[in-house]
């Protein structure tokens, strides 16, 4: 990510909203700890370091151990929340994510940070295009991905007020907060309508749904009237958001991650056994060449414009 | 609860043999019905598990969650067969849901499952996840100042999965002297000796070198047991690792020291001999 991304004039880093909220909660519940792989700076948990030092566990750079000792800490009685870069924390620790949290159904928050292609240039080893796919798997397991600040913040706080397993996605990509209504709520398990409209329904998340936001207020000019659904989570999905977009007759979905089994996937699962429509799966084919976030995305089409142009191909496809 | 401390050690020594004794011939019993099960580690186990939980650790059946309850974790979940047997001498549930050891719907599945059983602390079944979970688990023991303890019994081959060993390192770092660790030191893995297939050998040095305490005992001598697991850990200021030398298959002649018994099953015959091995 360059620099000059992260500093963009009304954009934030949902990173900060993480850690904000932890400390919130923390100071409010003793059960709260939280649980690193040498990843403070990199999860923004300085701060927490500094107020609740008897609180945080460094495990060291043992990504098996953090998830473990995640486990073991909610059977002492602790709310956990075991945060480090989602490449790792997944796919280093995935046979302890599916043992020791999800199939153990333990009252473990697990944060992936810097998900997606934040990494940029570092390369696909510290990218995190897979993680929703691997865990999606595990059917117990709620999976959130928040798509700004205001979303972050009320991710955490769900995921703390639930009893089970929990995975957060946040991203360090610079995100606009998006507007909402006055008094809008957040429900696992609940996507939210951002953009209404009958022609096209566009299925985001993460990162993605301001771009999406974007893409639909251009093709409005057109004269298309794409919906635009911000699905933060994705397990549970909410059927009857995918139910609603199949109505409109074309489904575009779009999401910082691998084009094979994360939201889209989710999607297609739904929309292929109930009401088969035209449908645009928007992602990262697999492994990507050297380059910014910014240009990966660009690179793949990842964009307002990008957006735009599959709904008008994909309500071409509508019989 | 149950406060064995308040005991003279050799007192319990009878009771413990004859619930060793117990858990080998109810064990059998039910791999011999199901036909399947992991014997000649269920056998190496059982005097390290009747002494765990019939002469140290102080816990209520009737309450499996509470806060003040001693922990312990099977990693070799493999060995349900002493495990389950243990826990419903125990008393955590009933001897005749043994019956249904690995039937359909069966709350006793191959590997223990702890949201079907009480008592069970964490799911296990794949290698080296044991201790990781007893050490956050009594990280939370540390961060509250609470007086329980947690105890994790691993194989010996099992030491080979990595993870363990960087668990070992977070575990004397923060000076865990509440966990525990017995190795159930047989010498044989799934499919041949351990020095033969990747060497263990000096295991002591090994634990010592990360940081750890460490007591090598007779895992068949009930004594030895009692002995290292009651000492008080206060003040240690390290984590416990106690290398238990057992026998895989240990009470039953052809069983014994026998790599074939790891995941072998008794046709009658075998098992006939076997409960007449099995006596006091």
């Amino acid at each position: 990510m360059s620099a000059a991304a992260s500093k963009k004039e009304g954009y934030f880093d949902c990173r900060d909203s993480f850690a904000a909220t932890i400390e919130a909660l923390a100071e409010r519940d003793p059960r709260i700890v939280t649980v690193v792989s040498d990843s403070v700076g990199s999860s923004k948990l300085g701060g927490f370091k500094k107020k609740f030092p008897e609180r945080m566990v460094n495990v060291g750079i043992a990504e098996q151990t953090l998830v473990a000792v995640g486990a073991g800490l909610a059977n002492g009685g602790k709310v956990p929340f075991v945060s480090a870069a989602s490449c790792f924390i997944t796919g280093r620790a995935m046979e302890q994510v599916k043992a020791d949290i999800a199939y153990s159904n333990v009252n473990v928050k697990l944060i992936g940070q810097s998900s997606g292609v934040a990494y940029g240039e570092l390369g696909p080893t510290h990218h995190s295009i897979e993680d929703l796919a691997w865990l999606r798997l595990f059917n117990n397991l709620t999976l959130i991905v928040p798509a700004d600040p205001w979303q972050t913040e009320q991710a955490i706080l769900a995921a703390a007020e639930m009893d089970g397993p929990v995975f957060v996605r946040v991203s360090r990509m610079p995100v606009p907060a998006l507007a909402r209504a006055t008094g809008s709520k957040f429900a696992i398990g609940k996507a939210e309508t951002l953009v209404e409209g009958s022609d096209a329904t566009i299925i985001a998340n993460g990162t993605m749904v301001h771009r999406a936001v974007a893409a639909a207020t251009a093709l409005r000019s057109e004269g298309i009237s794409a919906r635009v659904v911000n699905m933060a989570t994705v397990n549970p999905l909410d059927e009857a958001a995918i139910a609603a977009a199949a109505e409109t007759g074309a489904i575009v979905t779009i999401e910082e991650h691998s084009v094979r089994g994360g939201l889209g996937g989710a999607v297609a699962e739904i929309i292929a056994s109930t009401n088969p429509v035209p449908m645009r799966i928007m992602g990262f084919p697999g492994f990507v060449p050297t380059g910014s976030a910014e240009w990966l995305m660009e690179h793949y089409g990842l964009t307002d414009a990008g957006i735009a142009a599959a709904v008008r191909q994909t309500i071409a496809r509508k019989k | 609860m149950t406060s064995p401390a308040t005991l003279q050690k050799n007192d319990l020594v009878p009771e413990i043999a004859a619930k060793a004794l117990w858990i080998r011939r109810r064990s059998f019993q039910m791999v011999y019905e199901a036909q399947m099960g992991h014997p000649g580690g269920d056998f190496s186990a059982a005097d390290i598990l009747a002494t765990l939980y019939f002469g140290v650790m102080q816990f209520t059946p009737d309450r499996p969650n509470d806060p003040a309850r001693d922990r312990f974790v099977m990693s070799k979940g493999h060995c349900t067969g002493a495990f389950y047997s243990v826990l419903a001498a125990a008393g955590y549930f009933p001897e005749a849901d043994l019956k249904t050891y690995m039937e359909p719907l069966s709350k006793l599945n191959g590997h223990p499952n702890r949201n079907y059983l009480p008592g069970v602390e964490t799911n296990t079944g794949p290698l080296g996840h044991g201790l990781p979970v007893a050490t956050g688990i009594a990280i939370a023991g540390q961060i509250d100042n609470a007086d329980f303890r947690t105890f994790v019994l691993t194989g010996d081959g099992e030491l080979q999965e990595g993870s363990n060993w960087e668990c070992a390192l977070t575990a004397a770092h923060r000076k865990l002297e509440n966990l525990t660790l017995i190795v159930d030191r047989n010498r044989l893995q799934q499919g041949a000796r351990t020095e033969e297939t990747a060497t263990l050998d000096p295991l002591d040095d090994k634990w010592r070198a990360f940081g750890w305490h460490v007591e090598v005992v007779d895992g068949h001598d009930h004594g030895q047991l009692l002995e290292v697991l009651t000492a008080s850990p206060k003040g240690r200021g390290k984590p416990l690792c106690v290398i238990a030398n057992t026998f895989k298959g240990k009470g039953v002649s052809y069983m014994h020291d026998n790599v074939a018994w790891h995941h072998g099953v008794p046709n009658k015959e075998q098992y006939e001999q076997a409960m007449a091995e099995l006596v006091q």
